[in-house]
């Protein structure tokens, strides 16, 4: 039964923290570091939320979830209630709750934030899937009736994965293609386990599979069946949702010495191959003392802080802006400071180092300072003359994005690509320029979020159930 | 999940093959590919070349030389076993044309990969020499399949053991003299073995290709641990080779980047050898 709040009394519950492992602990293990609520908790910051009329979270939300929908039965203590809620609009809660960048989105537009902090829509999004999972009582949905259309969703991240869910349930037969061993693309390879553990991925994957989802790993497309031949098996439409899995470097004399990684390789051992593991797992990892990361989002924090959980004594992360303009979540650099990461901004390297073994051993450096803004609003870093200086380092990581994998676009004529090898897509439909093929997610944005590429397999899933049930005869 | 159907040791047990079901991929294959294996859920992810396909039967052939844990613990298996993952093919096939007169030298396991890009030659029309050779007469592979592959034969060992007694490359240079009608060399063997021949045929200014085995992880593009330097670009080797001009190879850098891993190689391979006496 919902209580009613009485006015005035909300700034008294402040917004619940989440119990973490502390900092000297966690930078030993792998694990998760948030605990994530106890039900005392979650029913407490439910009780935060306002309920607004005209609810901004909602908008806030690249996927529409009915928040104070949720909110509200999380308060009344049906959380299985909850998490059928938060289904209705997201079926992936237990990662969403884990890695979307709330504070730029519900959280943001939250009326209570104007003059408090907002509700933690994150953290109870997380309890509520977490309490599901525990609980068992995953529910199977109703499917539609068959259809008789069949679907291929090339790639198994997050837009494939949501595109598969929403598509099995309206009753098409739905075959997700993934190029690793596993499924789950940037949840599985990029993101470390102590920031989502890899059993909660395989869980939502367990769930597509329960629906009926057909998934076939070790599947390059491109290679060993193309677009094109997808058809010709029968499929009559086929989603690409490849992500932006081509490492970008710096382009500096020495960035192929030993001990230079990309991010993507350095992650991909670290998570998919569970090198941290190493010899129990047979892939190998190198295990710097000293070691420097090269970028500032999300993906320079979970590097570096695998690599102070891998053992190394120093960890910096180097940057040519300044911290304002470090793209990671401020949740992501508050975690990094705590395990003791150090932060060299305005600072870029300009060649590298190495011994006769050809492994790193340093780098120069030169100092940045910012000028006039560039095209993406930044104010552009521009090298100080002179200041060029020296650091020592035995292992880096180059984190300063990712571009488009050509391997699948480069297979598939009539896909019309951008100037940077991105495929060319409605952003309301994903429809791309070939018939019968949408395309979604980072392979048409760039890098962007979880829940961002979980929005374009949704509104594929849409537009791609409206042409198979329209005959798939017009083209767009 | 993929079986094993068939299994064959060769060169004092140093090599192995396997003749494997994977229909897919023998479907698609071409002269020059390679697939990625992970021999078990705990396994690497090593790449491995294709020595032949058989569309009918749906199989893949691959041939790999013992040289750590994954390639021991391959060994180990047998007919009617599984490979839990075989992704492939992968890289860009070898562009094979009708040129006149092509050489293909294959040294050690290189031959394995050699042997298919021979036949291909060969059935484009040219005149092909191939050239394979080995340490010692027992560690030669596929002579008889080499002989058919190709119109001239020779084979070398580095003791005398068999045919020229010598390198590949000492033969090489001979054709080289006599002959100035070669179009083509192909080269295909140790990292040492091609950067020789690299040099040497430079000398003569014959285009020269080269296959690479640099170590990947996931060889579809993602990871750049296969990048090598190419006429000082870097390049990744799964997706922009894994064959490339051997005059504008970095070969120094390749080998120190093969070695990365030489000491977790060893401490793996000690503890699996360790755990499984034969």
């Amino acid at each position: 039964m919902a209580e009613e709040k009485p006015k005035g009394k909300r700034e008294k519950v402040p917004r619940q923290e989440m119990a973490e492992q502390k900092p000297e602990d966690r930078t030993r293990n792998f694990n998760e570091v948030p605990f994530g609520y106890s039900p005392e908790q979650a029913r407490l910051e439910a009780s935060r939320c306002l309920q607004c009329k005209k609810p901004k979270c909602i908008d806030g939300c690249p996927v529409e979830i009915d928040i104070p929908g949720f909110i509200q039965l999380i308060h009344d203590g049906d959380f299985i209630g909850a998490a059928r809620k938060l289904k209705e609009k997201n079926s992936l809660p237990a990662i969403c709750g884990r890695v979307c960048p709330q504070e730029d989105q519900c959280e943001k537009v939250c009326i209570l934030g104007k003059k408090d902090e907002p509700v933690a829509v994150g953290r109870l999004e997380r309890f509520v899937a977490d309490w599901e999972r525990a609980q068992g009582e995953i529910e199977i949905p109703s499917k539609d009736p068959p259809t008789g259309k069949r679907v291929a969703v090339v790639g198994s991240g997050p837009a494939g994965l949501t595109l598969a869910g929403d598509l099995i349930k309206k009753g098409h037969a739905v075959t997700v293609f993934e190029a690793l061993h596993k499924t789950g693309g940037v949840l599985v390879y990029g993101i470390p386990e102590f920031r989502l553990p890899k059993a909660i991925v395989q869980a939502e994957v367990d769930y597509l599979a329960k629906l009926g989802v057909e998934i076939k790993v070790d599947n390059v497309i491109g290679r060993i069946r193309t677009v094109d031949e997808l058809f010709e098996e029968g499929y009559h439409a086929v989603f690409v949702g490849i992500g932006a899995g081509l490492p970008l470097f710096m382009g500096i004399p020495g960035e192929n010495f030993c001990g230079i990684y990309s991010a993507n390789e350095y992650l991909t051992r670290s998570n998919l191959m569970k090198a941290y593991l190493f010899p129990e797992y047979d892939t190998p990892i190198a295990r710097g003392k000293n070691v420097a990361v090269f970028g500032a989002g999300n993906v320079s924090m979970d590097s570096a802080r695998t690599a102070l959980r891998l053992g190394a004594e120093k960890v910096r992360i180097v940057y040519r802006r300044s911290r304002v303009e470090m793209p990671a979540r401020i949740e992501e650099i508050q975690r990094a400071e705590e395990e003791g990461v150090e932060f060299h901004l305005l600072t870029t390297p300009t060649r590298f180092f190495g011994d006769d073994n050809g492994w790193v051993t340093g780098m120069e450096c030169i100092r940045m300072e910012l000028g006039e803004p560039d095209e993406s609003g930044r104010r552009r870093p521009v090298p100080i003359k002179g200041s060029e200086f020296s650091m020592e380092c035995d292992l880096a990581v180059v984190a300063i994005g990712a571009g488009a994998n050509p391997l699948l676009p480069n297979t598939t004529p009539g896909l019309e690509l951008n100037k940077r090898g991105y495929i060319v897509a409605d952003l309301e439909t994903g429809k791309t320029t070939k018939k019968g093929v949408w395309a979604g997610g980072d392979i048409v944005t760039g890098s962007a979020t979880v829940i961002s590429a979980m929005g374009a397999g949704r509104q594929a899933a849409n537009c791609i159930h409206d042409y198979l049930m329209g005959g798939g005869k017009t083209w767009p | 999940m993929f079986k094993i159907v068939s299994k064959r040791e060769m060169a004092e047990r140093t090599v192995c093959e396997f003749d494997i079901v994977a229909p897919d991929i023998a479907r698609k294959a071409k002269p020059g590919q390679f697939v990625v294996i992970r021999a078990n859920e705990t396994g690497e992810r090593i790449p491995l070349t294709m020595a032949g396909t058989d569309t009918e039967a749906g199989t893949i052939k691959i041939i790999f030389q013992v040289v750590g844990k994954t390639t021991a613990l391959l060994r180990s298996f047998g007919e009617g076993d599984e490979i839990t993952d075989i992704i492939g093919p992968l890289g860009i096939p070898t562009h094979v044309e009708n040129l006149g007169t092509v050489i293909c030298v294959g040294g050690g396991t290189g031959v394995a990969v050699m042997y298919p890009i021979t036949k291909a030659y060969k059935e484009a029309g040219n005149h092909v020499i191939a050239i394979i050779g080995a340490r010692t007469k027992d560690l030669l592979i596929l002579e008889d399949e080499m002989t058919a592959a190709s119109h001239d034969l020779r084979v070398t060992t580095d003791d005398g053991s068999y045919g020229h007694h010598g390198f590949v490359t000492d033969v090489l240079k001979q054709i080289l003299d006599e002959r100035d009608d070669v179009t083509l060399v192909v080269g295909i063997g140790p990292v040492p073995m091609m950067k020789f021949l690299c040099k040497m045929t430079k000398e003569y200014d014959v285009k020269t290709m080269v296959s690479l085995n640099p170590i990947m992880v996931d060889a579809t593009g993602m990871c750049g641990a296969c990048r090598v330097s190419v006429g000082g670009r870097t390049r990744f080797c799964c997706v922009d080779g894994p064959e490339f001009d051997g005059h504008q190879v970095d070969f120094e850098e390749l080998v120190k980047r093969q070695r990365a891993y030489l000491t977790e190689e060893k401490a793996s391979l000690d503890r699996f050898t360790e755990q499984n006496p034969e």
